[in-house]
C-alpha cells in the first residue's frame, strides 16, 4: 500500500514539468560548483606536494560539494513537499485515500517515501560527478560514502519537515513558505552558534546542519544518525496525527 | 434476489461543528439490494452523514457499521466494503483514466492479476472505455463524474455511497447512470444523495429526508407513491352542488372550491369517498365530468416537510389548508418512530 501511494506521488511529480526542471537546475548548479572545486584542486595541487599530510582530492572536492548540495536541497525541498497533502486537501482528493482501506500511517509513509526516492535521485546524480574522477585518480570511498549518507539523512529530515508543513495547511504556497522558514531557522541556528558561549552550544546542538558537518569529514557518529532518525520520526508522527485530526472533532 | 443482511447500520449518529449540530441522533439501516435515496435542502447534513459513513469524518456520538464492521474500530475491513463518490470527484487531473483507475484498484487492495479485469469492468459499466488513455483533466465534467463513479465501484464493494452522482451530466448520461445505480442495487447496497426528486422516485427503493440534521421522513417508495396518489381528488361538475353537500360525504376531510365548477377535495384514503361521489352525482344530477385523483409530487412532500419547519410554508406554493406534516409518515406502519419525533419538533 505504501508503495502504491509512493509510486503515484512520484508519477505525478514526473508528469509535471516541476520534477524535470528541478533536476535540471540543481544538476546545473551543482556541476558548476563541482567544476569550481576541481579547478581549485588543480591550482592547489602543486603546493600540496610540500606537505606530508596534505588533504586529498576527496576532501578538497567532495566535502565542499556535498556541503553546497545540502544548502541547495534546503532551498528546493519546500517546493517539492508543498503539494504532498495540502494540494490533495485543496482538490478534495483526500477522500479517496480516507475511504480506501488504508491507514493514516500508510498514507503518510507512502507520500514520504515518494519524496525520499526523488531526493535520492538528486543525490545519486550528484554523487556521479565525484565518481567520474575515478577514471583519473583514486577516491577516498569511505569519506564519499559517509558524505553521501549524511546528505541522504539531511534531505530526509528536510522532507519530513516539508511533509508536516504540507499536512498543516490547505494551500501549497503557505506550506512551502513555512517549510522554508523552519529550514532557514534551523540553518541560522548553526550560524548563531559560532559566537561561542554556553547557551549557543545548546542551540547549535539543535541545528540540523551541525550534525551533517562531521560526516563530511568522515566522522560517522551514531549520535548524529540518531539525531536525524529522531528528527524524521518526530515529524512523521506529527504528520500522521495531523492527518488523523482532519476527521476528528474540532 | 434480495435477502435481509443489513449492510449499513447507523445508530444515533451526531456530529457537531463547534456549537452547530450538523446532524443529530440519526439512525437508519440499509439492507443488501436496497437503494436508499437521501434527500434534504442544502446544509441539511446529507454530505456530513455520508462523510461519516465513509470514514472521512469521525462522529461526535453514535456508531456506524458497514457489513458488521465498525468504521472506527475496524476501519480497514469496513472500508474495503465501501465505495464512495464525494461531492467533488476525487480525481487526479494529471493522470489518464486508466492510470487513475489502476491506482484506485491497487489502493483498494485488488490482487495484481485481477486489476486489469476490474478496471475493464468498471470502465465498461461507466462508459469510459473510449477515453481510457485521455488525461482526466482534459475530460468534460460529465466524464470526470463517471470516472468518480468508476472509482467507487471498481472493487465491487458491498456498499456504494454516491453524493450527488448525476450533477453535471447530460440527460442521456443521467439515464445511463440511473440504470447503473439500479443495476448496482441488485447486489450492493446503495445510498444516493440528490437534489433531484424525480431521480429518487425512479431509482430508489426507500427515501429518507433529512432537515436541519434530523431525519424527518423514512418511507419506502411504494408506500410513498400510494400515499401520494390518494390524498386529493379534483372534481368538476356541470351543475355544481354546494360545498356543504360535498363536505357531508363520508371520507371527505376538506373541500376547496377552485372556481364555479371545480372542486379540490382532501380525502381520507382509508375511507375512499370516490364511489359515493359518483353515485351521488348520478342520483342528484350534478353532471360530474372530471374526476382526477391528484398525485402530490414528491417535491410537494419535500417542500412541506422541510419548509414547514422553517415556517415558510406559504412560499412553497402549497395551500395552507393542506394537512399538517405529521400526516405524511403516519400512515405507514413500518416507518421507524424517530421520524415522528422529528416531525413534531
Amino acid at each position: 500500500m505504501i508503495f502504491t501511494i509512493a509510486a503515484r506521488e512520484l508519477r505525478s511529480l514526473f508528469l509535471s514539468p516541476l520534477a524535470w526542471v528541478i533536476l535540471a537546475i540543481v544538476q546545473f548548479i551543482l556541476t558548476y560548483f563541482f567544476l569550481i572545486y576541481v579547478e581549485q584542486f588543480i591550482t592547489l595541487q602543486p603546493s600540496f606536494a610540500q606537505y606530508t599530510n596534505a588533504p586529498g582530492v576527496t576532501e578538497i572536492i567532495v566535502a565542499p560539494l556535498f556541503d553546497t548540495a545540502g544548502i541547495i536541497l534546503l532551498l528546493i525541498t519546500p517546493i517539492l513537499t508543498m503539494r504532498l497533502v495540502s494540494e490533495e486537501r485543496r482538490n478534495r482528493t483526500l477522500a479517496l485515500l480516507f475511504s480506501a482501506p488504508v491507514s493514516m500511517t500508510e498514507i503518510i509513509l507512502g507520500k514520504y517515501l515518494g519524496i525520499l526516492v526523488f531526493n535520492f535521485i538528486i543525490i545519486l546524480l550528484l554523487t556521479m560527478m565525484p565518481l567520474s574522477l575515478l577514471s583519473g585518480t583514486n577516491l577516498d570511498m569511505g569519506l564519499l560514502m559517509s558524505s553521501f549518507l549524511g546528505l541522504v539523512l539531511l534531505a530526509s529530515s528536510f522532507a519530513a519537515i516539508g511533509l508536516y508543513m504540507s499536512a498543516l495547511s490547505s494551500q501549497p504556497t503557505i506550506a512551502a513558505i513555512s517549510t522554508f522558514g523552519v529550514l532557514l531557522l534551523l540553518w541560522i541556528l548553526d550560524a548563531a552558534s559560532t559566537t561561542g558561549g554556553e547557551s549557543e552550544r545548546v542551540i547549535s546542538y539543535i541545528s540540523i546542519l551541525r550534525h551533517f558537518q562531521p560526516m563530511l569529514k568522515g566522522v560517522f557518529s551514531s549520535s548524529d544518525i540518531i539525531y536525524y532518525l529522531l528528527f524524521v520520526s518526530t515529524f512523521l508522527i506529527l504528520s500522521i496525527r495531523r492527518l488523523d485530526a482532519d476527521r476528528l472533532q474540532h | 434476489m434480495k435477502n435481509n443482511d443489513v449492510l449499513i447500520s447507523v445508530e444515533q449518529l451526531s456530529r457537531h461543528y463547534g456549537p452547530i449540530n450538523a446532524i443529530e441522533d440519526v439512525s437508519f439501516e440499509v439492507r443488501r439490494g436496497e437503494v436508499l435515496g437521501f434527500l434534504g435542502p442544502n446544509g441539511a447534513g446529507k454530505s456530513t452523514t455520508m462523510q461519516i459513513l465513509t470514514g472521512n469524518l469521525a462522529p461526535s456520538l453514535g456508531r456506524v457499521r458497514i457489513n458488521g464492521f465498525d468504521i472506527l474500530d475496524q476501519p480497514k475491513q469496513a472500508k474495503s466494503e465501501l465505495g464512495y463518490l464525494p461531492e467533488t470527484p476525487p480525481i487526479y487531473r494529471e493522470l489518464t483514466v486508466f492510470e487513475y483507475l489502476h491506482y484506485c484498484a491497487r489502493l483498494n487492495k485488488i490482487q495484481r492479476n485481477q486489476v486489469s479485469k476490474a478496471i475493464d469492468n468498471a470502465m465498461q459499466r461507466c462508459g469510459l472505455t473510449d477515453v481510457r488513455k485521455r488525461l482526466i483533466g482534459n475530460l468534460s465534467k460529465g466524464y470526470q463524474q463517471r470516472v468518480g463513479i468508476a472509482q467507487a465501484i471498481i472493487h465491487s464493494p458491498s456498499v456504494v455511497i454516491l453524493d450527488e452522482p448525476t450533477v453535471g451530466l447530460d440527460p442521456i448520461q443521467i439515464r445511463e447512470i440511473r440504470s447503473l445505480i439500479r443495476e448496482l442495487g441488485g447486489e450492493h447496497s446503495v445510498i444516493l444523495s440528490t437534489h433531484i426528486l424525480p431521480e429518487v422516485q425512479s431509482t430508489c427503493d426507500r427515501v429518507q429526508i433529512i432537515n436541519q440534521g434530523k431525519l424527518v421522513l423514512t418511507e419506502s417508495i411504494g408506500d410513498l407513491n400510494e400515499q401520494l396518489q390518494s390524498e386529493y381528488l379534483l372534481l368538476s361538475f356541470k351543475q355544481a352542488p354546494g360545498i356543504r353537500a360535498l363536505e357531508s360525504i363520508g371520507g371527505v376531510l376538506q373541500v376547496e372550491q377552485k372556481n364555479k365548477e371545480q372542486f379540490r377535495l382532501h380525502i381520507n384514503p382509508e375511507n375512499d369517498p370516490t364511489d359515493k361521489i359518483v353515485n351521488m352525482s348520478v342520483g342528484q344530477n350534478w353532471g360530474l365530468y372530471e374526476l382526477t385523483p391528484e398525485r402530490r409530487s414528491l417535491e410537494e412532500i419535500f417542500m412541506e416537510i422541510t419548509c414547514s419547519e422553517q415556517k415558510i410554508i406559504d412560499s412553497s406554493g402549497l395551500n395552507s389548508e393542506t394537512q399538517p406534516q405529521l400526516d405524511v409518515g403516519s400512515q405507514s406502519q413500518d416507518s421507524p418512530p424517530q421520524e415522528h419525533k422529528g416531525n413534531e419538533q
